[in-house]
């Protein structure tokens, strides 16, 4: 075995808990004025600018980043505290949370300076959304076989081709998108793609909607048809997109959204069995209640681990690997206690809509960004089996 | 604190490599190595960790402590040191000195109430009680009149009818019968037996995260060594998975004990969170020692399931101390209880705030 693996006993520090109370109020004060309903996940109302303005106002948006660029220089773990307490409220994040998680510390690390200080201060305001390009019609978890093409132009690249499952593409200002800038060698599978930032009004782009069996619209296919990107929309090596993917991941893979996705199905389990619960009720609610709990401190401990300087990959794919098991489980298990219920609960309607939204959502829980197949050989090659 | 920084831990290790060597003990049919490794233990204080220096410990902090047991977890340790560590802290908790000798402790099931009688004397029944069998003393929590009390015990004091556990190590039925303490002292305020249960959950669940760890490092090697159909099994993806699976497992054992551990260690009073933390670890690792030992099982094939190798020494006490301080049902229903009292709308908080 390479290393052990670690899991410290990580506390959030007290500055976190002054920022909860902070979030928590201002999440009440959205939800009293109507922006979103917290018992409906299933709702239509999910891209919110308003609300991710608000969100930016706050200051809670490219928390970790540099002021310089609009950000607020605070610590993962205060990122968390914001991150996790929208999720359990249901709040509208999707406008604002791709480009906050993953896109903003791309363009960080990889993007000109003038293209960064025109970007993220808007997105440290709430004023534009993200998706990412990765997946395409024939290469979804083997994302090295990517085809969509960049080609070399003058003072840019024409890109020809298309990106499937983009989340957001419809609603979305700019495309973080891997496209193919050579063939790959008899070497390196991964070799010969490239990072690229995409203006998504530029023109020659089609974003085709794509209906989810949920009933929700969330994802698209998203065609090119020479579109221009400019050279200094380019980010990082070209040809060396891969080796700029894995150091990310350990923060895509392991925070509070990767165990929470169906959390609302347990509280309102909660307010259905009531205070006196039978045995049986009793010791399934305890049981999720300490697999959720310990999911809650792996995740805690990946975020303290990354705030430290550290790159826990294996830990943080483990995180997701048993964080989004549980999260597609636990509708099943809330399902099974509900059965015992008294069916006159008060709440039960809303926890009959929430299973079945639920259920309809889990199976992708396991598949979006890495599936589950695709994380247990990261993990494997980290317990040294590849 | 972290393991490295643990010299009580490390010493504990340097002992238990020397002379709890689990292939050296597998092959042992006389049981002589317990001795040599409890002589060892005693020298280095180490049974004694959680008894302050003026009731004739050797003062190591709780964290120091709990580093110790998961060493031993890791160990598959089969003597007394979990319990007399225990014992000495309960012990300590009504400033009963300890004494210098193997101890085990009761209540080691929630159910079970000692009575402390008018007279002094304690009766009742302790079922499971780990190592009672072997021991010298007892540390014994007990119901009176007057509230909870604290109580040092000869063990040749009790009647013991003896068991075994999954691993065949001593699990007791200890009976007293109008049993006269060698010391008794009233527990500190706000000490019940719910704090007892729950120091002994966090044990075993420590205890059960290092056996886990084991399991996961000899599947790893055993994989990367056996061949099968030409190739090294380790280089199947269904291998692989399974033993991903497995570390997903370990981790969450790690990390709830873990958190656990410290939460007791930094805690001041035996509230709702600390019940969260103990409760949620020992149900958490009582699962993944279900799962976890089943993969390393099923990596090993037929010569894991033999006397002979080393692993059911792992697995089979991973899967026996789920049994002690509260069973995960137990401990299922009673966060469970916990929770919906509480409220719908305050259990994000209360994880929140851990």
């Amino acid at each position: 075995m390479t290393a052990a693996l670690r899991f410290d006993p990580i506390r959030l520090p007290p500055e976190c808990e002054v920022l909860r109370q902070e979030v928590r109020a201002f999440l009440a004060d959205e939800i009293a004025a109507g922006t979103f309903d917290p018992h409906k996940p299933q709702r239509e109302d999910s891209d919110a600018p308003e609300f991710s303005r608000r969100v930016g106002e706050r200051g809670w948006l490219g928390m970790t980043w540099p002021k310089k660029y609009g950000g607020h220089e605070r610590s993962f773990l205060e990122r968390y505290v914001v991150t996790e307490e929208m999720r359990v409220a249901n709040a509208p994040t999707r406008r604002f949370f791709v480009a906050d998680r993953q896109s903003g510390p791309v363009l960080l690390k990889y993007a000109p300076e003038h293209i960064k200080m025109d970007i993220l201060p808007r997105i440290c305001r709430g004023e534009v959304c993200f998706s990412i390009g990765m997946s395409e019609p024939n290469s979804g978890s083997d994302l090295f076989a990517a085809k969509t093409k960049a080609t070399k132009t003058d003072g840019g690249f024409l890109i020809n081709g298309s990106k499937i499952w983009t989340t957001s593409a419809h609603i979305a200002d700019y495309m973080i998108a891997i496209f193919r800038t050579s063939p790959s060698t008899k070497e390196n599978r991964r070799h010969g793609l490239t990072q690229f930032l995409v203006d998504m009004k530029s023109p020659g782009i089609k974003v085709n909607p794509i209906a989810q069996m949920t009933g929700l619209y969330e994802f698209n296919e998203v065609v090119f048809e020479d579109v221009f990107v400019p050279d200094d929309h380019m980010l990082g090596e070209i040809d060396g997109a891969w080796k700029q993917a894995t150091s990310e991941l350990a923060y895509e893979r392991s925070g509070p959204e990767r165990f929470l996705e169906t959390y609302y199905v347990l509280t309102e389990l909660v307010r259905a069995v009531g205070p006196n619960p039978d045995s049986r009720g009793a010791e399934g609610i305890g049981r999720l209640v300490a697999q959720l709990h310990t999911m809650r401190r792996m995740s805690v401990s990946v975020a303290g681990m990354l705030q430290a300087g550290r790159e826990p990959v294996v830990e943080a794919s483990i995180v997701k690997d048993i964080g989004t098991i549980w999260e597609q489980q636990l509708p099943h298990r809330v399902r099974e206690l509900a059965a015992f219920v008294d069916s006159d609960a008060s709440n039960h309607a809303t926890l009959d809509e929430q299973l079945a939204f639920a259920i309809k959502t889990a199976p992708k829980l396991t598949i979006q960004g890495g599936t589950t197949e695709v994380l247990r050989g990261i993990i494997a090659r980290g317990l040294g089996l590849r | 604190m972290t393991e490295s920084e643990n010299i009580v831990a490390e010493t504990a290790e340097r002992i238990f490599a020397d002379l709890a060597d689990a292939q050296t003990i597998n092959g042992s049919k006389d049981g002589a190595w317990k001795g040599p490794l409890w002589h060892a233990l005693a020298e280095a204080g180490l049974p004694l960790s959680w008894v302050p220096e003026d009731c004739d410990g050797s003062g190591a902090s709780l964290a120091e402590g709990f580093g110790v047991l998961s060493a031993a977890g890791r160990s598959a340790l089969a003597v007394p040191l979990a319990e007399t560590m225990l014992a000495g802290w309960l012990l300590a908790q009504a400033k009963i000195a300890s004494p210098s000798d193997t101890m085990t402790v009761a209540p080691a099931n929630p159910k079970d109430r000692i009575a402390l009688n008018a007279d002094g004397t304690l009766s009742g029944r302790a079922r499971g009680v780990p190592f009672a069998k072997g021991a010298r003393f007892i540390a014994v929590l007990a119901h009176g009149a007057d509230g909870i009390a604290i109580a040092l015990v000869a063990i040749a004091s009790c009647r013991i009818d003896p068991g075994l556990n999954l691993a065949d190590d001593p699990s007791d039925t200890v009976i007293f019968n109008n049993a006269k303490p060698l010391v008794l002292k009233p527990a500190p305020a706000g000490f019940d037996q719910t704090a007892l249960m729950l120091m002994g959950a966090v044990t075993r669940s420590l205890q059960i995260a290092g056996a886990l760890e084991s399991m996961l490092e000899i599947s790893v090697r055993y994989s990367n060594e056996r061949v099968a159909f030409e190739k090294k099994i380790s280089k199947f993806q269904a291998v692989q998975h399974n033993l991903a699976k497995l570390a997903g497992e370990t981790s969450a054992a790690l990390a709830a004990a873990s958190s656990a551990a410290d939460a007791i260690a930094n805690a001041e009073a035996f509230d709702d969170a600390l019940f969260l933390e103990a409760a949620a670890a020992k149900i958490r690792c009582a699962e993944a020692a279900e799962k976890g030992a089943a993969i390393a099982h099923q990596v090993h094939g037929a010569i894991g399931f033999t006397q002979e190798h080393i692993l059911h020494r792992y697995s089979l006490r991973a899967l026996a101390w789920r049994d002690d301080f509260g069973h995960e049902s137990h401990w299922g229903v009673e966060l469970g209880k916990l929770v919906a009292a509480r409220g719908a709308d305050e259990l994000w908080p209360l994880v929140a705030s851990r």
